[in-house]
């Protein structure tokens, strides 16, 4: 059991106020990932949950109990930092074990344990090293270790791969997410890559300035965005907006489409434009395209696309995957109503 | 990195310094080295001989050595103690965000920049007089008889003024190291169940490893040589009660006129520091491998 519960929690410092009256339910066994712009909050959020910092105001439950007043230790939760903070002065066994010995287990149950902790994480072979003669990757699978050992009733990640390089960053997301799917344990996860979120969540709750903007799947997320923060923020390159007359025609003040939704044409289309700048990243090209009295699109056309900077081309978007915004930035009509 | 040609320059650019510093050192050794072989007494100039040993054997069989000898390192021992333990509270303390925290560092710090002759002249005739000091008044005050500490507690008072100085040197060795300490490692060891006193023990002493060890090591070397605070309080006495090794060699040069005498006694000094040295090395100086 692994449910998470958050009531009207806040959080201010001095006088400024990082998390307002927030609401968040966390199912058992949920991947969950909080995302969001750096100062956004999350990683204030995730710590609350951990105990690290007191709430101002308001209730964190795990499994039904009032968890509020508890010292981290006693929630029953791990934490992976994003310094990994492993202790530089024991070896990668006495780490994983640290948490054990803290528990008063017998030596026995410790050494199977964490036996079997490095067997999950392939750490076998460098139990007897220290931190720092690890690769940013095994420091990483020890931080992990540190944390299942422990049979947490939820795991809790702080930013765990921003410390390493693009490539391996690739790797340990997928690591993590077959670890979930391994233990079957909750996982709350904190991150700015909205791709990380994107990839490996069950559930996003995208968060701007203390408030959650909208929760949840990727694909609802990336379908029908609730405003304008969330539909900037998920998908990448990111959603086109089109203000002034252009919206206006629609009764809209903000048109969104994604560049993956529009389809070009050299003859005829909604819009005209002069290619700007050509990404071509092989599977993909990303056209920056100067659309008079709108300004630049960005069009996403096949990896093998022969355009040249100044070339003349029609966008318009695709039917139905258009994304219509009011004033107040809410979205007034999902993607399909308008076409 | 180099090449052989600068590698070579650099050592000929080296050379005027490094000569400078052997000669600076290795002279006066080598001088002290020939005169504790020497029957040399300032009061019979013109009449020096060679001695043989003679010069040790009067040295270490003179009762005030073995005397000596304990006074110093009970000395060294003790301010190791009290300035490493007390130190390590202060800089805990000290770390802890408070009120005013820069002038309460700067004053905690501020013993480190008074002169040994002043504060040991502060501690003798302002604490311990027995009877203008603070000490005797506050004793007075509780009804009870005040103590003369230069003369019944003379060992002990040094230890004191002398801990005294050096406890802001450890103080703010310890709490720079202190400040260094990852804030996510003692969150981490929070999250692992670790209660205060654990994480203390499993996580911050042996951060702070490597800085007792260099406390210890640059005190050691100090502490072997005090001087001033026992010639300004207790004049190495009563008796021999608080003469160290470098307060008797001081007697036998320049109260006996001993030269040769005194030489053998700073060789012996020499060797005894060496022998701490590498027993410390021995025993705490894994620490200070990376």
């Amino acid at each position: 059991m692994g449910n998470i519960r958050l009531s009207n929690v806040s959080k201010t410092f001095g006088t400024q106020e990082v998390i307002r009256d927030l609401n968040l339910n966390i199912e058992d066994g949920e991947f969950v990932v909080f995302v969001g712009p750096s100062g956004c909050g999350k990683s204030t959020l995730l710590r609350l949950i951990a105990g690290l910092e007191d709430v101002s105001d308001g209730r964190i439950e795990i499994n039904g109990a009032d968890v509020t007043d508890l010292a981290p230790a006693r929630r029953g939760l791990s934490m992976v930092f994003q310094s990994y903070a492993l202790y530089p002065h024991m070896s990668v066994r006495s780490n994983i074990a640290f948490p054990l010995r803290m528990a008063g287990l017998d030596k026995a149950a410790i050494d199977r344990k964490v036996a079997e902790a490095a067997r999950v994480l392939n750490l076998t072979d460098y139990l007897t090293r220290k931190p720092r003669q690890l690769s940013g990757g095994q420091r990483q699978r020890v931080a992990i270790g540190r944390a299942i050992v422990r049979e947490p009733t939820a795991f809790l990640f702080d930013e765990p791969l921003s410390n390493l390089d693009a490539a391996l960053r690739v790797n340990m997301r997928l690591e993590i997410s077959e670890l979930h799917q391994q233990l079957g344990t909750t996982m709350i996860y904190v991150t700015h890559d909205q791709i990380e979120a994107m990839t490996m969540a069950d559930k996003i709750v995208v968060l701007n300035k203390g408030v959650v903007e909208q929760v949840g799947s990727p694909m609802e997320l990336y379908r029908t965005p609730a405003n304008l923060f969330v539909a900037g923020f998920i998908g990448s390159p990111r959603m086109n907006f089109i203000n002034g007359n252009e919206a206006a025609k629609v009764g809209a003040s903000v048109i969104g489409v994604r560049p993956e939704h529009m389809t070009m044409s050299p003859d005829d289309g909604r819009w005209c434009g002069e290619v700007g700048v050509a990404e071509h990243l092989g599977s993909d090209t990303f056209l920056h395209v100067k659309v008079d009295g709108i300004g630049q699109i960005t069009a996403r056309a096949p990896g093998e696309i022969d355009l040249r900077h100044g070339e003349k081309i029609f966008l318009s978007p695709e039917p139905g995957k258009m994304h219509l915004f009011g004033q107040n930035g809410e979205i007034v009509s999902a993607s399909g109503a308008v076409s | 990195m180099a090449t052989m040609h600068t590698r070579s320059i650099a050592r000929l650019m080296m050379a005027p310094s490094v000569i400078l510093l052997l000669g600076w050192m290795l002279i006066p050794l080598s001088m002290t080295l020939y005169f504790s072989f020497l029957r040399y007494n300032l009061l019979m100039p013109g009449m020096e001989d060679w001695a043989g040993v003679f010069n040790y054997e009067y040295f270490v069989t003179d009762p005030a050595f073995v005397t000596a000898l304990v006074n110093t390192l009970v000395l060294v021992g003790s301010v190791l103690v009290i300035s490493v333990g007390g130190g390590l509270l202060m800089a805990l303390l000290l770390n802890q965000p408070i009120f005013g925290q820069g002038i309460v560092r700067l004053l905690v710090i501020a013993p480190f920049f008074v002169m040994p002759t002043v504060s040991a002249l502060v501690w003798k005739n302002m604490f311990m007089h027995p009877v203008y000091g603070l000490f005797a008044s506050l004793a007075h005050g509780l009804g009870l008889p005040a103590i003369d500490w230069l003369s019944s507690a003379p060992l002990l008072s040094i230890i004191l003024i002398v801990s005294w100085q050096w406890l802001p040197f450890a103080a703010l060795i310890l709490l720079t190291a202190l400040q260094s300490l990852d804030e996510e490692q003692m969150e981490a060891a929070e999250m692992d169940g670790a209660s205060a006193v654990r994480r203390f023990a499993h996580i911050t002493l042996p951060h702070l490893a490597r800085a007792i060890t260099v406390v210890i090591l640059i005190e050691t070397i100090f502490l072997l040589s005090v001087f001033a605070e026992i010639l300004v309080t207790t004049s190495g006495g009563p008796g021999y009660d608080s003469t160290n090794l470098s307060y008797l060699i001081y007697t036998q040069a320049l109260l006996q006129f001993d030269v040769g005498g005194a030489s053998a006694g700073g060789i012996i000094a020499v060797i005894l520091a060496n022998i701490v040295a590498i027993f410390l090395i021995r025993l705490i100086g894994k620490n200070l491998e990376t």
